[in-house]
């Protein structure tokens, strides 16, 4: 069964929390890897292949550079498995 | 003393090491004559000729955030934490902790490792063998680059001046100090943040540098391995740890009422050109580094009261050093001075050595008291010089200086001056 919005936006902030160490309370749809969370492009790696792990999806690396906010994960990941 | 130099002051100091996870609890068991070697637990650790290291006693774990860990190379993360002890101890502000401010552009670093983040490199292949490419950290070759633990406290503290590390082996980390202490003189900066680490207790070093026949094998004893000058010595132990100083001009550090701990007062090298491993036997180019570290200090031989000798715990090096000091001292002086092997305790921290070494030296101008070798039961008959054992020795008072050595494969010699601070 696919993941629901709320499941990838839980599975999101764990791994953002356990990579970066921000809060996953602070991993919200409408924010920015980049330029709300401070997230630099190394570590977008790291979260991109933990994130492939978590749901299962294959994340291309021409893919990773659109994907800018939390919600635009989401939408990945709810695209490729629903 | 040179009249036209700036001269260079040590304003704070920070340590994690196999005796402690910071500078007091380092020196008290320095004083107290206290070994850091252990037995390894690894699996597999009875397939190796060497089985104990002096690994650290505060794990970075218990200092660093995980997430800020996964970035770092445990070599890294103990000179970070190492650069925050030393930082603090000079009154600098950091986050929201207040202190002195310094414009960064005046402020540079100098940290320096022989080895590199080694843990990192095999880790990192060992994933790439099991997982993959893909999985492999993108943060590799930062965590694996020996410069990487310099650059990592330069922008910990927003040092811009210019950040650098020197690769030496053994001699990293003194020529480090050589060269922060050059960085003040020539007014590239007014602050920097000198010192050195290594962290590569791995099977593969114990199986290289067993492989070498360099090592003690005494694996039944640990605490009495390292045992520099004694009959029954029988190589060095493997150690890990970070050291790092504060230097700052003197000016500098009047100017904001900072203590001044000590002097780093001058800096001298040479080149064996002889072997890739061993040292050069007429002594004559470890000699030359402690002659021209007298020199560029503007002192004489007779000024020098303590060597803080690089002393390893080889059957041929430690008495090969004794005979260079003679030569770069002359046989009076040699004969007046204490010599000390501090890594009787804390093993040899490789790159890292001189650095540690160097903040012990100032410390024992500063205290007056210089560390036992621990473990000296019974002098090598080649040994003719004054070693302190047993109990601390006491240091005249006054204006004394003492010398650092660190000697490493490729045939560095370096030796660096320390004074007292009156």
């Amino acid at each position: 069964m696919a993941a629901t919005e709320q499941e990838i936006l839980a599975g999101l902030g764990e791994i953002v929390e356990e990579i970066v160490g921000i809060p996953a309370a602070e991993v919200t749809p409408e924010k920015n890897f980049i330029d709300d969370l401070d997230i630099d492009s190394l570590s977008m790696v790291e979260i991109a292949v933990a994130a492939q792990d978590k749901f299962g999806v294959e994340i291309p690396d021409d893919e990773l550079r659109n994907l800018k906010t939390v919600k635009d994960v989401i939408g990945f990941v709810q695209g490729l498995t629903v | 003393m040179s009249t036209n130099q700036v001269k260079v002051v040590i304003t704070g100091l920070g340590a994690t090491t196999p005796l402690g996870g910071d500078v007091e609890s380092t020196w008290a068991a320095l004083l107290a004559g206290k070994s850091g070697v252990r037995p390894l637990t690894w699996e597999g650790v009875e397939n190796l000729p060497v089985r104990i290291a002096a690994q650290l006693v505060v794990e970075p774990e218990a200092v660093l955030p995980k997430h800020r860990l996964r970035r770092m190379d445990r070599n890294e993360a103990i000179a970070l934490i190492a650069a925050h002890e030393a930082w603090e101890h000079a009154g600098y502000a950091f986050g929201d902790r207040e202190g002195y401010t310094i414009d960064g552009d005046r402020l540079g670093v100098v940290v320096s490792s022989g080895i590199g983040g080694l843990h990192t490199a095999l880790n990192s292949y060992s994933v790439y063998l099991d997982k993959g490419w893909t999985r492999v950290s993108p943060f590799t070759v930062p965590m694996l680059m020996p410069n990487g633990a310099a650059g990592m406290v330069s922008i910990e503290f927003g040092a811009q001046a210019g950040a650098h590390a020197m690769v030496s082996a053994c001699a990293s980390s003194a020529d480090g100090i050589g060269y922060a202490m050059d960085m003040i003189r020539s007014g590239r900066a007014d602050v920097v943040i000198a010192g050195g680490t290594e962290s590569c207790v791995h099977p593969l070093q114990m199986a290289s540098f067993g492989a070498m026949r360099a090592m003690s094998t005494r694996n039944d004893e640990p605490e009495r391995a390292s045992r520099p000058y004694d009959k029954n010595r029988d190589g060095f132990v493997l150690g890990e740890g970070a050291a790092v100083m504060i230097f700052e001009s003197e000016e500098h550090a009047l100017a904001r009422g900072a203590t001044i701990h000590g002097i780093v007062a001058g800096a001298g090298y040479s080149g064996d050109a002889y072997d890739i491993v061993l040292p050069d036997p007429s002594g004559s180019g470890q000699a030359k580094a402690m002659r021209r570290a007298l020199k560029d200090a503007g002192i004489v031989a007779e000024d020098i009261v303590h060597v803080n000798a690089h002393a390893t715990s080889t059957p041929a090096g430690d008495v090969a050093e004794l005979t260079s000091i003679k030569a770069a001292l002359g046989e009076e002086v040699a004969h007046k001075i204490c010599i000390t092997g501090t890594k009787s305790m804390t093993g040899h921290l490789l790159g890292g050595a001189g650095a540690l070494e160097s903040l012990i030296t100032v410390l024992s101008l500063r205290e007056g008291l210089v560390p036992p070798t621990a473990n000296l039961d019974d002098l090598d008959d080649g040994v003719d010089l004054d070693i302190v054992r047993g109990e601390p020795r006491k240091l005249p008072d006054g204006p004394i200086a003492a010398l650092n050595n660190s000697f490493g494969f490729g045939g560095h010699n370096t030796a660096v001056v320390f004074k007292r601070a009156l």
